[in-house]
């Protein structure tokens, strides 16, 4: 009834696009609107137990296993070319990194969902967004590891710049590059499209907090930070009546000597 | 601008500067993010109000409001000072009032007028075709409408309705009630006026120009201890907070003053810094038992025993092995020692009777006024008999010797404590005294020496006018022998030795009380050694623990004993401060003419709570209590045995003692028309009619469709869910719905039926026509009423508030609007008045009201009765106002009931205004108040002052009472010169010009101005104490002999063993019964324990215990506590769900298993409801109940007599209290938890 209408064009053509939409505005937005829920939500105070182990297992994977995609399937293929790294090879290091931090990301994740769910104080002050995204993503480490298994079939990397291809070709806004991907293993594309659904759900979650790691403490220059007035609202001074009455006295032409700044100014 | 934008400042550097060798930096990033924690404390203003459940602690509040929504709340800081020597009194609040804002908004608020479905079909459905008045007559006439809503009260099914629907719907009940049965057939229930004065007067006032019935509280929460009455003749009048202050020994006697006395609880640490010794009395290990140097851990419901053998101590070592100056001479002067008592032939020996009266005497000793009522003592300067001055018979019908100075017809006299001394007694003669340690029952100690002890008392021989001789001897005298002191007279049951087994003493308190006979020894010695020293600086501060007690009298007047034996009642940082639930009201005579509408008819219709309670729920059906139970077995011959306790009370209404509600069986109405239509004056065709039987008292038939109350207004009040004793009879009897009452009446017991009350066999179920509850809160009252309507709330409205606890008045006020659709308590029975005025002409237009009115206190009826004689049993003429009730004519103008009470009426002016038996003038205020509330300009109250809004009505009592009005003041103490012959005016003139405003308390709580409505005094000099003025300014106590009375002689507190203070154990309700019992399995783990309810510190006073916040700092929902031991034997660890259960009900409630309580003991804090978190009963199937679904009230014959001088009705003063702390409970551990949490039976005509 859609006639020549493909799902494929949907999801790897359409889709995307629609989810960056999403993901960035509605990322802005509530920055914007709802500051004070931009948060990490973190479920320490209600209960230890699992979240050390559950906790970093999950987020050391996680964050391997979001910049190796980001940089295996970002990097422009001319420069791997240029490097020399043969397809193969890079394919190789895919899979032992990622199979790596996927069995890390997967325990963790598993003990972290584990707990939400059976432990009755957390479960009691969890939302459907809290339940629902930590379900999504377990799901997803299982599908990307079942991924590796696929690809063991065939280590020669062609599937992989299929996948560089597209990606890349997406960021270039050509409108044919879903047709990249149409012809893999559907459990690549089911991987693809839940991957997107989390980019879509990423502002409404509190996976936002991805976005305020406080990476400047790392090198920040000072153990005790004094914010001046200087970012604080000029009406907030306190200085504002003093300097006018200063100009009112000016303007009758009796203002007084300037004095030795006063300690507040 | 924007956050995100204002972030993006990656290529900014932000650093400005750095110090402490880098260790920090100066930034310039942005601090817009602070505003968000600046706005959470941000508002947009700040109102003044307080907190009006029944709090005693006044605090002034600073209530914040933000866009429209009130936010939260802190404590005032600015109480004017107190004098320099002593601590301010701020802070004041506690964490349940700074909890209160949440309740606003909470889902247990009410938000529009409510029905219950069932009857809001009925009558959308007749008013289709009738005028109101028809549609509710033809619901009522037609018994299957009426129970198919009065059957589903408390099953919920409500609709929401207007305003105009529910008024009308409320006003044609009122119209149709009044016409048919009569107006006091319209009940209220309002407590505690004194926490916001405006919204008790609103519904008040609508009820006193209706006709109909007010009922009291103080008396029926059992917070009133008649030993008050009965000793000083004074309701109950305390100490501020602050004089604790100037104590020099604090003995906390059952109250727990850290617990429920928070915003007072600094002056007891402040005291105990400036080197106040504290002694605690309590059975469990209490916050305040915390403060007490010393702990005693009294068995409960011995307080009796513990206070006569501190009374012992002192009278051995103060009075009579050596006598303390002070103490005599305040003894002499202010206390009845010295009146001589008749003593009268009984078998062998002889009992202690009557006071001698001059009319005993040849010549009344020239006593032409009032002889019956002057009390005679022995002149130690002359050696005569002389009728000291002050003794009521001084009060009335004459002037200027109502005083306290020490004469007798203008001479000098020096009053004779004892005849101890050869010279002074004539003879030696036995007295028997009753002893009450025999009848102790399960857990009590157990005393079997016989239930007379006589013991040998100095006597002298006096010749009576009629030439008969006489033993007399003086109150000291019977006073010590009745505390057991050998005084070298011989004879047994007395004795000089701490250790003897003779009651009273040390040895044989603590086997009773458990306390060891060395610490007692230790705290009589130490109270009245501080009292010695410093003159009466030794206080004694009491909760109504003491109070709940069966025979409460005995627990008081043991303590009254000692502070009076020490001279400390009256004197700053001395006396008697019993804390609890009168809430003193200020202003209160300017209060009452706005209350009880006496600008437009006097006098109002008043009713004991207890006694009307008692009846119309029908728990007297059940009365386990006989009167043999309680008698004296020295008791003067008499009936006695053969009445049940409600059969006195229907004596002490038909000898004009006690109040009626319903008076007569015959329409009011009725009878005033027929009066009228006979041509005779109402009182003579009353008695007439009464003596022939035509006319009968409602009292006499309780259960007769014409006497069953028909319309209740519940405002201000958790009637059913928090104070209502037998709860489970007020919803079989009252309300005629589900009920967990497991016992069985009289009849079906086959016990002793009353001989008075006439008795039917099937008792009436559902009497209510129609229950309106009025509150904010969806309170178990507002579960089982058949309206609600939302009212505002304390930060809604515009009140007054005042407080025995400090002497300022401050006001409540509308921070915001009332939320929702309601009203305040004012709009809403102003609402009602005039649609009352618009349906009621129907039926009612200008009527005669026939009142009936009990023999009044601080009035001349207190001397009606010398002697007791019923005319029904044909001992004397009934004669109105004297040998009976008086029977008063009363204009009702039912059309113009709306413009009645929306002004104030003629009567100020014309009749004036008074109190405590003084009157004065009030042209001058009426005047002044028309300028401030402007006048009515049109119709029947045309220039007239306005009384239209609340702020109105608070100028009203603001301007008329004598303590916000220097000027009304000075005419009420002048007033009171001409009686006592004394100046009292000094006390207010200083204050002539200071009137206070309504605007003025609303910027700041004001010192109220001293006033004779009060025994104490404001000034520069003492701290608010009470009795001040009796000591000080020599104005007698409003009793027989107008000093502290310890004697009491009426003929049926001879009869119930009470003329002295003694040792009474709790008595034996017999409530434990096969029918409670057979809910066990045989062998089922339990324990029977005391049931006792104190107040609790998760709920009530400032707010309730399903406020969420106090809910999560307890346990979530109703609990009780009981002690590990007791535990252990029923099988129950903390936090199980028990059963509570006896005759009288079942409670469900997760147990607190504590070290701190005391075995045999369990404890369900008071105001525990059944709405949060209760499951079914395991026994009855529904939910739960509430802390008084185990307990039914008991009233006592003491607590009935009247027309005899301090034994006289006053509302809310003297009657019959309900008692609750006998009762037993069985406790086991529930098996199953039942939530009942099923979907209601849809019924199947709908």
């Amino acid at each position: 009834m859609f006639g020549n209408f493909s799902l494929d064009y949907l999801i790897f053509g359409i889709m995307p696009y629609a989810v960056l939409a999403v993901a960035l505005i509605g990322t802005i937005a509530r920055y914007e609107r709802d500051p004070f829920t931009w948060k990490s939500s973190s479920s320490q105070f209600l209960r230890r137990k699992q979240l050390m182990w559950g906790s970093v297992l999950f987020h050391v994977g996680i964050i391997v296993l979001f910049f190796g995609h980001l940089i295996g399937l970002f990097t422009p293929i001319w420069l791997l070319d240029a490097l020399g790294i043969s397809y193969g090879l890079k394919q190789w290091m895919a899979v032992i990194i990622g199979g790596l931090a996927g069995a890390a990301a997967f325990v963790g994740c598993t003990m972290l969902l584990h707990r939400r769910l059976y432990d009755p104080r957390i479960r009691n002050n969890s939302t459907y967004a809290d339940i629902g995204i930590l379900a999504i993503l377990w799901v997803q480490i299982v599908v990307g590891m079942g991924t590796i298994v696929l690809t063991l079939g065939h280590m020669d990397g062609a599937k992989m710049i299929q996948f560089m291809t597209w990606s890349q070709s997406v960021m270039g806004l050509q409108i044919n590059a879903w047709q990249e991907v149409v012809d893999v293993h559907w459990l690549y594309k089911f991987h693809i499209f839940l991957g997107m659904v989390i980019v879509a759900l990423f502002p409404f979650t509190r996976l936002v907090h991805m976005l305020s790691i406080p990476v400047r403490f790392l090198w920040r220059p000072g153990y005790q930070i004094v914010r001046s007035r200087d970012g604080a609202k000029p009406v907030r001074t306190g200085l504002k009546p003093f300097a006018r009455d200063k100009r009112a006295l000016k303007a009758a032409g009796t203002a007084p000597k300037p004095k030795a700044p006063t300690p507040a100014e | 601008m924007s956050h995100l934008l204002d972030r993006l400042n990656f290529l900014k550097s932000v650093r400005k500067d750095t110090f402490s060798d880098g260790h920090g930096q100066t930034t310039t990033e942005n601090r817009d993010w602070e505003d968000t924690y600046r706005k959470r404390w941000q508002h947009d203003k700040v109102v003044r109000s307080t907190h009006g459940v029944n709090c005693t602690g006044s605090c002034s509040w600073k209530i914040y409001v933000k866009s429209g929504i009130v936010t939260w709340e802190t404590q005032q800081t600015d109480y004017p000072r107190t004098r320099p020597d002593l601590p301010n009194h701020e802070p004041r609040g506690c964490a349940r009032g700074a909890s209160y804002s949440w309740y606003l908004y909470s889902a247990n608020r009410v938000k529009t007028p409510l029905v219950r479905g069932a009857l809001m079909r009925l009558w959308r459905e007749k008013r289709k075709t009738m005028t109101p008045i028809q549609a509710w007559e033809a619901i009522q006439n037609d018994p299957a409408a009426r129970a198919s809503y009065t059957r589903k009260r408390g099953t919920g099914g409500f609709v929401r309705a207007t305003w105009d629907e529910v008024t009308e719907l409320t006003a044609a009940a009122n119209a149709y009630t009044a016409k048919e049965y009569g107006p006091d057939r319209v009940f209220g229930f309002s407590p505690i006026p004194a926490m916001s004065m405006v919204s008790y007067a609103a519904g008040s006032r609508y009820l006193s120009l209706l006709g109909g019935t007010c009922m009291s509280f103080y008396d029926w929460y059992c917070d009133l201890p008649p030993a008050s009455p009965m000793t000083w003749g004074e309701q109950t009048d305390v100490p501020e907070s602050a004089d604790w202050y100037n104590a020099g020994y604090l003995l906390l006697w059952g109250s727990n003053v850290p617990q429920t006395r928070t915003p007072d609880a600094h002056f007891y640490t402040e005291a105990r810094y400036r080197g106040t010794k504290s002694a605690v009395i309590c059975p469990d290990y209490s916050e305040a038992a915390k403060f007490g140097d010393v702990w005693l851990n009294a068995k409960q419901g011995t307080d009796a025993a513990l206070g006569m053998a501190f009374g012992h101590v002192i009278l051995r070592e103060f009075h009579l092995d050596r006598q303390v100056p002070y103490f005599e001479e305040y003894t002499r002067k202010y206390s009845d020692m010295p009146m001589l008592v008749r003593l009268d032939k009984k078998g062998d020996s002889y009992i202690p009777g009557r006071q001698l009266r001059a009319s005993d005497l040849d010549g009344a000793l020239g006593e032409a006024n009032n002889p019956e009522w002057k009390t005679i003592c022995i002149d130690e300067t002359s050696g005569q008999l002389v009728a000291p001055n002050g003794s009521i018979g001084f009060r009335w019908g004459e002037q200027g010797m109502w005083n306290l100075e020490e004469k007798a017809q203008g001479a000098e006299i020096k009053p004779k404590l004892s005849l101890i001394l050869d010279e002074d007694r004539d003879d030696v003669v036995g007295v028997d005294f009753p002893y009450f340690g025999g009848m102790a029952t399960t857990q009590w100690h157990k005393d079997a020496r016989g239930d007379v002890l006589t013991r040998n008392v100095p006597v002298k021989k006096i010749t009576l006018a009629d030439g008969s001789e006489a033993l007399v001897t003086t109150v000291f005298d019977l006073f010590c022998a009745n505390y057991s002191l050998d005084r070298g007279l011989g004879g047994e049951h007395v004795t000089d030795d701490y250790n003897a087994d003779v009651p009273f003493t040390p040895a044989w308190a603590e086997k009773i009380t458990g306390v060891s006979r060395d610490k007692i020894i230790h705290v009589a010695r130490e109270f009245a050694a501080n009292a010695e020293k410093t003159n009466g600086k030794s206080m004694v501060i009491i909760g109504a623990a003491m109070n709940h007690w069966y025979h409460m009298d005995m627990n008081y007047r043991a303590v009254i004993n000692m502070l009076v034996m020490c001279g400390c009642v009256g004197q700053s940082g001395g006396g008697w401060a019993h804390y609890v639930g009168q809430e003193k009201l200020r202003p209160q005579t300017g209060w009452t003419a706005l209350a009880f509408a006496l600008d437009w008819a006097r006098p109002p219709r008043h009713m004991n709570s207890t006694s009307a309670w008692y009846a119309h729920t029908d728990q007297w059906r059940y009365e386990t209590v006989t009167a043999k139970d309680i008698l004296s077995p020295t008791a003067p011959e008499g009936d006695w045995e053969s009445l049940s306790l409600i059969d006195y009370n229907i004596r002490s209404e038909r000898m004009g003692w006690l109040p009626s509600a319903p008076q007569l069986k015959t329409n009011p109405l009725k009878v005033g028309a027929a009066a009228k239509a006979a041509g005779m004056e109402i009182p003579a065709y009353v008695a007439q009619e009464l003596k022939s039987g035509r006319l009968e008292m409602s009292c006499e038939d309780p259960d007769a469709p014409e006497n069953w109350p028909r319309n209740l207004f519940v405002w201000r009040s958790n009637l059913l869910g928090s104070s209502g004793k037998g709860h489970e009879y007020f919803l079989k009897h009252l309300l005629g719905t589900d009920h967990g009452v497991l016992g069985k009446d009289l009849g079906e017991e086959g016990r002793q039926k009353p001989v008075e009350a006439k008795w039917h066999k099937d008792a009436p179920e559902g009497k209510l026509d129609l229950l309106v509850t009025i509150d904010f809160r969806m309170s178990t009252t507002a579960v089982y009423a058949d309206i609600v309507l939302p009212t505002a709330s304390w930060y809604e409205k515009d009140d007054l508030n005042t407080s025995d606890m400090h002497p300022f008045i401050h006001p409540l006020q509308a921070a915001v609007d009332p939320a929702y659709e309601s009203k305040t308590d004012w709009e809403i029975f102003k609402a009602i008045a005039k649609k009352f005025s618009e349906v009621a002409p129907e039926i009612l237009g200008v009527e005669t009201d026939v009142v009936q009115l009990p023999m009044q206190h601080d009035s001349p009826g207190e001397l009606a009765q010398p002697v007791v004689k019923d005319w029904k049993k044909g001992e004397c003429d009934l004669i109105p106002g004297k040998t009976a009730p008086a029977y008063i004519a009363v204009e009702r103008d039912y059309p113009n009931l709306h413009a009645r009470f929306t002004a104030l009426g003629p009567l100020m002016e014309k009749v004036g205004n008074g109190g405590k038996g003084i009157a004065w003038d009030t042209k001058t205020e009426v005047h002044h108040l028309k300028a401030l509330n402007g006048t009515h300009t049109e119709g029947p109250t045309k220039g007239m002052a306005k009384i239209d809004t609340a702020i109105d009505a608070c100028e009203v009592v603001l301007m008329l009472a004598p303590e916000t009005n220097g000027e009304v003041a000075g005419k009420a103490w002048k007033a009171l010169e001409k009686a006592t012959g004394q100046n009292h005016a000094h006390l207010a003139e200083v204050k002539e010009d200071e009137k206070i405003r309504f605007r003025d308390i609303a910027a700041q709580p004001r010192k109220i101005i001293s006033s004779p409505t009060w025994s104490g005094i404001e000034s520069e000099e003492v701290c608010y104490n009470a009795g001040w003025t009796n000591v000080h300014e020599l104005i007698p106590w409003r009793t027989l002999s107008g000093r502290q009375q310890l004697y009491q002689e009426h003929e049926w507190m001879l009869a119930f063993g009470e003329f002295f203070v003694t040792w009474r154990p709790p008595v034996d309700l017999k409530t434990i019964t096969v029918d409670a019992t057979k809910a066990l399995k045989s062998a089922e783990k339990h324990v029977v324990l005391n049931f006792i309810t104190p107040h609790q510190k998760w709920g009530i006073h400032s707010t309730y215990s399903d406020n969420l916040l106090m809910l999560t700092l307890n346990r979530g929902g109703p609990v009780i506590w009981m002690s590990e031991n007791d535990a252990k034997t029923a099988g129950i660890v903390d936090n199980d769900w028990v059963e509570l259960f006896n005759s009288n009900g079942v409670i469900a409630a997760r147990a607190v298993v504590s070290q701190r309580m005391k075995d045999g003991t369990t404890f369900m804090y008071h105001a525990q409801e059944k709405i949060v978190n209760t499951p079914g009963s395991q026994i009855t199937g529904k939910r739960g109940g509430i802390h008084n679904s185990v307990t039914r009230a008991i009233p006592k014959p003491t607590h009935m007599i009247g027309a005899y001088a301090q034994f006289s009705y006053g509302f809310n003063y003297y009657g019959t209290v309900g008692a609750n702390r006998d009762e037993m409970v069985i406790v086991r551990k529930m098996e199953n938890v039942d939530w009942l949490d099923k979907p209601a039976k849809v019924e199947a005509a709908e």
